[in-house]
């Protein structure tokens, strides 16, 4: 029997060394090959699946108008279960396909695995939502979709000092998570510099985070009439309902985490009312219609949040790169990745999460952070 | 005033622990096995009465006796498919595989609702009580959930000791052999102790999701392995033991988070775990069993 | 010589030890020599540290969970002290120790020792208790270290070495370098890990528990595992003999942990969290419990296979729990084997027949 098992095992693995190898294909001039990496499985899938939907969107478009003889994009996704080390992994898959441009990954810890890797391969890197600022440091050929943490801590600072909307501050953060982290520092720093101060900040674990009425209890014991959330909504439902619960009614102040609260199934959207959010993208603006209801089409209703929006633009900024600069499916990775870096210095792209976007030269996206506040269930531009 | 609204915090979050301690403990005690899988059976269980209530538009008691319904029946496939053919072989053995089961119920989760979280509606529709000028607040889902464990450990309480079937239970919890000399069927009495469990997982599921609104594919997992925690402190295999180990491990969570550090309570948690059991090697209620040679 | 060699190999022991260091050798020889004839994919060639890495752990915990018969959850605890361990030195000596291989191997014992003194102290309480008890006590610490990784700041200046618990403890001068930023863990690696070098550390670990079982240490240890109470009532010191392999497991488990830390660019607190130790515990028991050789190939081929499967989309995850559960019915179940057994046999029967019918027909 064990003999049985041991051959079956060796089967198993010659099986899998195969499955490893010859994969690559030959490039055809007319297509280039993008590929992405991001959870599509376990705790944080949500982000992972948002962003590869909105980047199919947007390849479908590409492909759909580009007609017989335009440029055509050829597009894979990874799981990388928002782990370094599968990350890792999923990148080289990608490789081993023959990927021209990276666009990925999804959360800010594979991104900083992914990172040197692709400054080594000289392969072109655009994240559509890895946020850390250590992401577009760690090399000139990498570039972010999304705001950097501290900077939009510190935006989401000045506006609520120019606004005037709080007295005493409380913050509460996900101390496992470096993006809420980031978000956090950004923003005691930046109110520090105006003289803001903060009365509590307290903290919660990717462990624990499935009980937060101790946070919430301590900044109403704090008297807190303004609570800062750095986090994703998922925890912020939980946050407005106990607050609810409790007859808790301070100024609730979100990032871009925060944006997709309103359609989350079953929540009951009263609770977000008065909520102010720091969102690039907005699902009610017009503009955003079309792509709305592709993504409802592609989801089973659901509708999008910022997450699906930069995988969308993403895709749109590095096809017309492409096109702008000449490069094609037959060109090698490493030039087409010194011609976007040339290119993305000096451009201008007009996208879904905003408009006139320009990359400063270490990658940082500089666009205007838009803040809305929910009123009667829909965003309203403050 | 303050202390005792982070009392009630700590006894609220422990009362969803004890519940899923109930069901874990209850397995454990007879089947000799840690059914990893049990958060995820919980998982399931919060997503039936979720699809119950806002799909069918069915009252909320519908939707639990649906959701255990289906939790029993899936407790029972999984007893039979995946455990049975490993009874009397390595408990290891068994562990894996429950592991695998659990991979399995999250992934499959993850393909029939999506990866979106979705926000369950309490079961509790009745306003929060606010005593002391509204310093203290108690929330209907505390006391449904107090209530309702404080039932189940009662009716497992009088169901072990006194019904046919629990005393077959606690025969095949003693010495597995004998009790099968005695004509007891011992593969029947443990998958109706699959059965129990599970659909006390569903019941456990939804009071979860009416205090901790966040439902996801990974629900269960983390208060799963909190409530596996829980029943050790109590003592794993006694039914009041898991009861007290849920909300002492609520509270000490809860008061760590408040007076200590909220970075660190995750520690604090499990370092108070591991000087119970230095001091009472079996946890609080659980009997110390002399080893024969 | 030829003496010698058939005593040795007449041996089971010895001869179950030659063949599991051989399967190791020739399998590192074979991949060598495809990636030096460079027909490897990228893919096969990222796999090779962590492999390497994943066998050590795998060996070790089966030091522990097989041979001494302690079940551990917190296995991936070791790994993680080794590995931010491994991180801290291998950056504080980048500059008095140019050679990479030689800074990695002191990296590695350093490692392996903080995780071997981890060991010592949480072997203390840990071995005090038995059975499911040991288990949860290992998965606390395991989640205790976690937790405390994740709050961990150390930092490199002009000024020397900084270290704090809490964010913003650390202030750095220009130049200056955070090695270790709580949440974030380890970010900017030098990645010193080779697969050479995880070939030797596999030879080592081998070394280390094949001599460690086969020893008259390794019969009382199994004798420990086998029935605690006779072994005490003939004179065996149980809890040495526990400690002992419990600090062995830990040690090789944290050099394992660097040779994995050093092969990534960025390490987190959170990837040492319970899912990993539950992995290397699926490498042993899939292996078979105190089979070494088991260890190392459930191990390789359980690290590859849910990469292979990578063409299946939605449903890689969930067939790879299916996968598992078939697997572990398959090697376990005495009914499942029953019935293969028939299969089997039913097989055989009818080719034999089927060859007589022929022969008579001729």
């Amino acid at each position: 029997m064990k003999k049985v098992f041991a051959l079956v095992m060796a089967a198993m693995m010659v099986v899998a060394m195969f499955a490893g190898c010859g994969s690559s294909s030959s490039a055809d001039a007319g297509t280039i090959k993008i590929g992405m990496t991001g959870p599509l499985t376990g705790g944080a899938a949500i982000y992972g699946t948002a962003v590869e939907a909105g980047m199919k969107i947007a390849v479908e478009e590409i492909n759909a108008a580009a007609g017989e003889d335009g440029l055509k994009i050829a597009f894979q996704s990874q799981d990388d279960e928002h782990d370094g080390e599968k990350a890792l992994n999923a990148y080289n898959t990608l490789k081993d396909w023959g990927m021209q441009f990276f666009a990925g990954a999804v959360t800010t810890g594979p991104c900083l695995q992914i990172a040197p890797e692709t400054v080594e391969d000289q392969i072109f890197m655009m994240t559509p939502s890895g946020s850390s600022d250590k992401i577009a440091n760690s090399g000139s050929n990498i570039f972010q979709m999304c705001f950097t943490d501290p900077n939009q801590g510190a935006s989401a600072a000045q506006l609520v000092y120019d606004q005037q909307m709080a007295t005493t501050i409380g913050i509460i953060y996900d101390n496992s998570d470096d993006y809420s982290k980031g978000l956090m520092q950004g923003f005691k720093t930046k109110a520090a510099e105006l003289g803001m101060e903060i009365a509590i900040e307290t903290a919660f674990t990717a462990d624990n985070k499935s009980d937060l009425s101790t946070q919430v209890t301590q900044c109403k014991d704090a008297g807190c009439d303004f609570v800062f959330l750095p986090f994703y909504y998922t925890e912020a439902a939980q946050v407005l309902t106990y607050a609810d619960k409790i007859g808790y009614e301070p100024t609730f102040f979100g990032c871009d985490g925060m944006d997709g609260i309103l359609s989350m199934e079953g929540f009951d959207t009263s609770l977000a009312e008065g909520l102010a959010l720091m969102t690039p993208f907005n699902p009610d603006a017009p503009e955003s219609q079309e792509f709305v209801a592709k993504y409802q089409e592609m989801m089973n209703g659901e509708i999008p949040n910022q997450f699906a929006a930069d995988g969308y633009d993403v895709i749109y900024a590095i096809y017309n790169a492409c096109v702008a600069t000449g490069v094609d499916g037959a060109t090698s990775a490493a030039d087409a990745c010194a011609k976007l870096e040339e290119y993305f210095a000096s451009c201008t792209f007009d996208g879904l999460t905003g408009t006139g976007m320009t990359w400063n030269e270490a990658g940082m996206i500089s666009k205007i952070p838009a803040a809305v506040i929910i009123q009667d269930g829909k965003y309203v531009a403050m | 005033m303050q202390i005792l609204q982070y009392l009630i915090n700590g006894i609220s979050i422990g009362a969803v622990y004890a519940i899923i301690a109930l069901g874990y403990t209850m397995v454990y005690g007879i089947a000799k096995m840690l059914n990893f899988a049990h958060g995820d059976v919980i998982m399931v269980g919060a997503y039936i009465s979720f699809c119950v209530t806002n799909y069918l538009g069915l009252p909320a008691i519908v939707s639990i006796l649906a959701a255990m319904i289906v939790c029993t029946v899936l407790g029972i496939i999984i007893e039979a498919l995946a455990y049975k053919p490993l009874r009397g072989t390595s408990s290891l053995a068994v562990l894996i595989t429950a592991i695998g089961v659990s991979y399995f119920l999250q992934n499959a989760a993850q393909l029939i609702w999506g990866s979106a979280p979705k926000n369950f509606t309490s079961i509790v529709t009745f306003k929060p009580f606010s005593l002391a000028g509204g310093e203290l607040v108690i929330t209907g889902e505390v006391i449904i959930t107090i209530v309702i464990s404080v039932l189940i450990m009662v009716g497992l309480t009088l169901f072990t000791g006194k019904t046919r079937m629990g005393k077959a239970m606690r025969a095949v919890s003693e010495d597995r052999d004998a009790a099968q000399l005695m004509g007891i069927n011992v593969n029947q009495t443990i998958s109706m102790t699959f059965a129990i469990g599970s659909a006390l997982a569903a019941v456990a599921g939804v009071l979860l999701c009416s205090t901790v609104p966040t439902l996801m594919p990974t629900t269960g997992s983390m208060p799963g392995i909190r409530a596996f925690t829980a029943a050790v402190i109590g003592g794993i295999g006694s039914i009041p033991g898991a009861m007290l180990g849920g909300i002492l491990l609520g509270v000490i969570e809860t008061f760590s988070k408040k007076y200590i550090s909220t970075e660190f309570s995750d520690a604090i948690v499990f370092a108070v775990l591991i000087l119970i059991l230095l001091v009472k090697p079996a946890g609080l209620l659980g009997k110390q069993v002399q080893e024969k040679v | 010589m030829k003496k010698i060699w058939n005593k040795l190999w007449n041996n089971k022991n010895t001869r179950t030890n030659l063949i599991t260091y051989l399967v190791v050798i020739v399998a590192y020889a074979i991949m060598q020599t495809l990636y030096s004839m460079g027909i490897l994919s990228s893919a096969m060639k990222g796999y090779m540290v962590p492999v390497c890495a994943y066998i050590s752990l795998a060996v070790s915990l089966n030091l522990l969970v097989g041979i001494c018969g302690e079940l551990s959850l917190g296995h991936a605890g070791f790994m993680g002290i080794g590995a931010f361990t491994g991180i801290v030195v291998a950056a504080l000596l980048e500059t008095s120790i140019p050679n990479e291989i030689l800074r990695l191997t002191v990296a590695m014992f350093a490692g392996g020792t903080m995780a071997g003194v981890f060991g010592f102290f949480i072997g203390i309480p840990a071995l005090r208790l038995r059975g499911d008890y040991l288990a949860i006590v290992t998965l606390a610490f395991g989640e205790i270290l976690k937790n405390i990784f994740g709050n961990l700041y150390i930092g490199l200046d002009a000024e020397g070495f900084h270290m704090a618990a809490s964010a913003g403890k650390v202030q750095l001068l220009e130049g200056g370098k955070m090695i270790l930023d709580g949440p974030v863990g380890a970010t900017g690696i030098n990645r010193l890990s080779t697969f050479p070098m995880g070939f030797v550390l596999i030879l080592f670990t081998l070394f280390v528990v094949l001599n460690l079982i086969n020893s008259k240490e390794g019969r009382a240890i199994k004798a420990v595992r086998d029935n605690r109470i006779a072994a005490e009532s003939v004179g065996i010191n149980v809890t040495a003999f526990r400690m002992k392999a419990f600090v062995v497991s830990a040690f090789l488990a944290g050099m394992a942990g660097v040779l994995f830390g050093l092969n990534m660019s960025s390490v987190a607190a959170s990837k040492f969290n319970f899912n990993t130790s539950i992995n290397i515990l699926v490498f042993v028991v899939l292996g078979g419990m105190g089979n070494i050789l088991g260890s190392i190939i459930s191990a390789t081929v359980l690290y590859i296979l849910p990469e292979a499967m990578r063409g299946l989309d939605d449903l890689r995850m969930i067939l790879y729990a299916v996968v598992l559960i078939i697997v572990m019915l398959c090697t376990w179940s005495p009914s499942v084997k029953n019935v293969m057994q028939r299969i089997s046999a039913a097989i055989r029967d009818k080719v034999s027949r089927n060859k007589k019918e022929a022969g008579t027909n001729e």
